[in-house]
């Protein structure tokens, strides 16, 4: 689950990293109160939207020259002007897609005195398991780029679960970031405190780009992108409260509603399957055989009928669907359930769309009785190609 | 032969008296007659579990107890995810010797926690997240369908459970068979990773091919591919078919595994493939295509 970027400040503040003041705001009117709140006279307002590149982005409704999704003010009434110009449009950067996002939320910050610009995240390294630092002296910039040209300036410092983030390990972090006297110092207490809140809140990623020393010497968080691990959100109610529905593909929140794993993709066939492997191997087989998926809904192991015919009618939903695979192998989940539900859902909202049904594992017997003596025009396929053949070949008429 | 459990593996579950420990501890007791050796929770010790079918088995209130009294040398857990990490740490504190997580959806930093133990114990953890591993004919630890089973001469390692399946189903379909099927597992920090598999499939006697199923997300893959390169100029070296999924998934998307994302633009298929390839695996583009590719690399 991702937050907005001045929900991840005002949390990180909480744990006492130093964080420019800053007010969000949803109405127009509020630009002018809030900018005089500040201290000035340098101010940013920032688009609040769940993707990066916001800087360099551009607003649909505005003219190419216009600025992009994050703009520096040196009044309050630039400040009122930039908010008229920004809210409610829709902002496309690099990670939104064509479509863009519509900005509902801007985020009005005191400006800051930069000196330096760093980079600093924290991640679960899956090859220690451990989380880590991942830090570089070019910060402010696409880190992946710097990572793919020149990966000697990317540092990555472990940190051992059980002793916590120790002064050698400030000192190495310090050192990747060639910080010095006030800045160093600040090192010493802002490191420890991004590891604590990673933990306590189940993170899954913490980017911190820029980092900035400022001229003052002082370390302060400029930008902050916190992402949080979905298995552990049930024991954090406070950090739910911050999920911003909006952000999200509705179809992908009425799947979570029933625990089901959907991803909405570009295509046009629509596919239930069982793991995330066989989800995986699935889109590709259909992309071999010439065609994209229009999404997959993945009914996992233990699921009942009733999830399964729930895991139906979403496909069935996206009209971009044109056809709908249902490839599933049963280990806990029994061919004859996955019958049962599909059988249910088309019997409630119709089947307007080719289906193609390849079921083996548990009950598979079982599971192809139902299906043909339900009656429906279902096509039933003898393996993965088999069945990634029938649906592209239904959809090409 | 086969690797990591045989006809003497003695489990224990962790989890049995739900319904999905239930069901699956069924399907193992018929399974050949694994030896499932009872049942751990901490409020029901001195009961005993009874199956569907009238099978019974005596129920532990800790992993220690269960393990002293049965000689279990496994166990099994099927705990739900706010509790799991807490039930390996037990068998790992108990010294169970392998030890097979099957649940779903356990927080990356319970696991992050798992793992420091793990390190410092003997203890081998396969998963969580993952199918479990059966040994043809002999123990089936976890929620594979034994049925699509054949006792023969393919080793099969895996981070997705349901394409374990199909690798197996195709394997059995062209008269192959396997000597053991591992389910790694589809979470980013988990117990067992393919070398250590793989190794022990090139120390098989029985073991003659190998097929390796990996996904996008991490780099595992790529390890694993290093490490056969290094064994086959010792002269260790198996033929092997392979397979990669998530080839064409969007970039920075989670695909329902926890581990499978491609990020900072590392993780994609392509450098898996290429890596594999060059390692000599022949990797499938299609997952349909597991079995005939194996049989053609076999045939030379």
């Amino acid at each position: 689950m991702n937050i907005h970027e001045y929900q991840a400040k005002a949390l990180l503040k909480s744990y006492g990293a130093p964080v420019a003041e800053g007010v969000a705001i949803m109405k127009a009117e509020e630009a002018e109160a809030t900018a005089k709140s500040l201290p000035g006279p340098l101010y940013v307002v920032k688009s609040q939207i769940h993707a990066g590149g916001r800087g360099k982005g551009k607003f649909k409704e505005l003219s190419p020259e216009a600025k992009g999704g994050v703009r520096l003010a040196k009044s309050v009434d630039e400040v009122v002007a930039n908010v008229k110009d920004m809210l409610g449009n829709t902002l496309v950067t690099a990670q939104t897609g064509e479509a863009g996002k519509q900005v509902n939320r801007l985020y009005i910050e005191d400006g800051a005195d930069i000196a330096r610009e760093l980079y600093c995240s924290l991640l679960v390294d899956r090859s220690v398991g451990r989380v880590a630092f991942v830090v570089s002296t070019e910060g402010g910039m696409d880190i992946e780029a710097v990572a793919h040209d020149t990966p000697e300036k990317i540092h990555t410092i472990a940190i051992d679960p059980q002793a916590g983030v120790t002064a050698d390990d400030v000192a190495k972090i310090s050192e990747a970031l060639e910080l010095t006297g006030t800045a160093a110092e600040d090192a010493k207490s802002l490191f420890p405190i991004l590891y604590k809140a990673f933990n306590e809140k189940d993170m899954s990623l913490l980017e911190i780009n820029p980092l900035i020393v400022m001229e003052n010497g002082h370390l302060r968080v400029l930008d902050a992108k916190v992402s949080f691990d979905g298995n552990a959100l049930f024991r954090h109610d406070d950090v739910r409260a911050l999920r911003d529905e909006t952000e999200e593909d509705a179809k992908e929140i009425e799947a979570s509603k029933w625990d089901l794993a959907y991803v909405a993709l570009d295509g046009n066939i629509g596919c239930m399957v069982n793991g995330a492997g066989l989800a995986m191997a699935t889109m590709d087989i259909i992309k071999l055989y010439g065609k994209e998926p229009a999404n997959f809904c993945d009914v996992g192991g233990g699921a009942s009928k009733e999830k399964v015919a729930a895991a139906f009618k979403i496909i069935t939903a996206d009209p971009r669907v044109e056809g709908i695979l249902v490839n599933i192998f049963g280990g806990i989940m029994k061919c004859d359930v996955i019958a049962e539900g599909v059988v249910a859902a088309v019997k409630e909202v119709g089947l307007k769309v080719p289906l193609v049904v390849r079921l083996e594992g548990t009950n598979v017997e079982l599971g192809k009785k139902i299906l043909n003596e339900s009656g429906l025009a279902i096509t039933a396929a003898d393996d993965l190609d088999d069945a990634a053949k029938k649906i592209v070949a239904a959809i090409n008429g | 032969m086969s690797i990591l459990v045989n006809k003497d593996t003695k489990v224990l579950v962790q989890g049995l008296t739900g319904k999905t420990g239930t069901f699956h501890t069924e399907q193992a007791l018929a399974y050949y007659g694994t030896q499932m050796v009872g049942g751990i929770h901490p409020k029901k010790g001195g009961e005993t579990w009874t199956g569907s079918k009238g099978e019974s088995l005596p129920i532990f209130a800790t992993v220690a107890e269960g393990k002293e009294k049965t000689g279990a040398d496994a166990t099994v857990i099927y705990v739900p995810p706010a509790g799991a990490a807490d039930a390996i740490i037990e068998a790992i504190d108990a010294e169970i010797p392998f030890i097979t997580c099957i649940t779903e959806g356990i927080p990356v930093m319970d696991m992050v926690r798992v793992k420091a133990k793990l390190d410092k114990s003997n203890s081998r953890l396969l998963g969580p997240n993952c199918p479990g591993i059966l040994t043809p004919e002999e123990c089936k630890i976890g929620i594979m369908p034994g049925s699509i089973f054949r006792k023969g001469s393919v080793g099969i390692v895996s981070r997705s459970g349901t394409l374990t399946y199909e690798a197996v189903f195709q394997t059995s379909n062209e008269g192959l068979g396997q000597t053991t099927a591992v389910g790694i597992g589809g979470d980013p920090v988990k117990g067992t990773e393919f070398i250590d598999v793989l190794e022990m499939f090139l120390a098989d006697e029985a073991t003659t091919s190998i097929i390796m199923i990996g996904e996008i997300g991490g780099s595992a893959e790529e390890d694993a591919a290093q490490f056969l390169i290094d064994e086959a100029k010792k002269g260790r070296k198996k033929p092997m078919a392979g397979f990669i999924a998530g080839r064409t998934a969007p970039k920075g998307r989670t695909m329902g595994h926890a581990g499978a994302v491609v990020s900072g633009g590392k993780g994609d298929a392509e450098s898996k493939i290429a890596a594999m390839e060059a390692a000599g695996i022949k990797v499938s583009p299609s997952p349909a295509r597991l079995g005939t590719t194996l049989v053609e690399v076999l045939k030379g």
